[in-house]
């Protein structure tokens, strides 16, 4: 059975108030077709789990401009003020882990990991409400795996059944979110013929990925 | 010469060959082009990448190839991308030998405050928490004071960026260590007198009985 699907029609299975993981960096490596459909039909109440909300105007950014989302886990918002204005105004709730610590939570959640046990962020308010573990006299923080209903993933090559490959640095969190949503959502730049990706380049493999998103038609 | 340039020279001098070299954003990235060409550096880039370089010659930009601020870059010969769990890895796991970070506050031992300004400035840590958590050598390059504040001071005010203090703080006045006594003065600026650096320092300095000047480029 074909995984394939179109942008609109995957989007349209997303209800609102989904917990959404989105792959990107600075838009870098984000799922730029997905992202335009859950704006064209105005998904609502959204929370998105993601390394940054970008540039007004620029992939997830462009979520937050249309103010479809009610709460960012992200490492950081600076580079978009339109987040911190709807955080400020209290539109936006914004959860904000260190970095790594967010690629750590996301992996725990995808692989089956009851917590991530890390030194970032001791003795500081990200400790703040948390258990810390002390462990051959040095103190670290527990933090809890992070799941969603569906991850949006951009990679370079997706092969006929699902197997995907990243390019550059546009891979970032997309691998690792890949692995961590109920639904998952690949949206390749380019798909080929199963073999053309070999095993060895494959970093995400088939049996993870939930539909690919077709490519729009060149022909019409 | 200006500021930030006599900063981040001073800041190249204490790359080695052969290290791995994480670079914050702004003045700390002027550093990667004041480093010679064939100094075997190797610059991390925490969004993936090992082996970064300048930015392409116009026109050969790779869309999925760029800085942690988005910027197209280019990749040295013998480069590495990765996901950002290694990435990260790398960084906590005691494999980057040095970070240069800019700082809003560094207290008289090295502790740095560096992400957020309470009810002014909320940008979110990024990756600084985990720099400076577990490089191996951290070095905070900043201007000594802002807009006549002080930002070495006895104890920060604004929420820290790790409790692990930092190795060396370097500033258009001055090279300073801080050490579990104090702020220790290591260098002085060139044309900057002692005085000066104590005035602009919230905090007591320890002078050594000589103290030499800064050699910049």
């Amino acid at each position: 059975m074909s995984k394939t699907l179109k942008a609109a029609d995957a989007v349209a299975r997303i209800p609102d108030g989904a917990v959404l993981m989105i792959g990107g960096f600075m838009g870098v490596g984000t799922p730029h077709r997905l992202i335009d459909e859950l704006v064209r039909q105005r998904k609502q109440g959204l929370t998105v789990i993601a390394n940054d909300t970008a540039r007004p105007g620029v992939g997830i950014g462009k979520l937050i401009t249309a103010r479809l989302v009610r709460k960012v886990i992200a490492s950081h918002i600076g580079t978009n003020p339109e987040t911190q204005a709807q955080m400020i105004a209290g539109d936006i709730e914004v959860e904000l882990v260190p970095q790594g610590t967010l690629a750590e939570r996301v992996r725990a959640g995808g692989f089956g990991l009851g917590a991530v046990v890390t030194p970032t962020g001791v003795g500081t308010v990200v400790a703040e409400g948390k258990r810390t573990i002390e462990i051959d006299g040095r103190v670290f923080l527990l933090e809890l795996p992070l799941r969603a209903d569906y991850a949006l993933v951009n990679a370079r090559q997706a092969d006929h059944i699902g197997n995907l490959a990243y390019a550059l640095t546009a891979r970032n969190f997309n691998p690792l979110i890949a692995m961590a949503a109920d639904v998952v959502l690949a949206e390749p730049q380019e798909i080929v013929p199963v073999g053309v990706i070999p095993p060895d380049a494959v970093m995400t493999p088939s049996v993870v990925v939930t539909h690919i998103i077709a490519r729009e038609s060149a022909h019409g | 010469m200006d500021d930030k340039l006599l900063i981040a020279s001073r800041v190249a001098q204490e790359l080695r060959p052969g290290t791995l070299v994480n670079l914050g954003i702004g003045l700390p990235t002027l550093v990667a082009s004041l480093v010679p060409r064939d100094a075997q550096i190797f610059f991390q880039s925490e969004n993936g990448i090992i082996g970064m370089q300048s930015v392409p010659e116009h026109g050969l930009e790779d869309d999925d190839l760029t800085d942690a601020g988005g910027r197209p870059i280019s990749a040295l010969p013998g480069a590495a991308t990765f996901d950002s769990a290694m990435s990260f890895g790398l960084i906590r796991g005691g494999h980057l030998d040095v970070t240069v970070l800019g700082g809003l506050q560094v207290d008289r031992n090295g502790r740095l405050a560096n992400w957020m300004v309470p009810g002014k400035m909320v940008p979110g840590m990024g990756g600084a928490m985990d720099l400076v958590t577990g490089a191996r050598r951290v070095i905070v390059a900043m201007t000594h004071t802002a807009k006549g504040e002080h930002k070495i001071v006895d104890s920060c005010t604004l929420p820290l960026t790790s409790t692990r203090c930092v190795d060396l703080v370097v500033t258009e006045l001055a090279v300073l260590q801080p050490t579990p006594e104090g702020m220790l003065l290591k260098e002085l600026a060139p044309g900057v007198s002692i005085e000066q650096v104590q005035t602009a320092t919230g905090t007591p300095l320890i002078v050594p009985p000589h103290v030499p000047t800064m050699s910049v480029a």
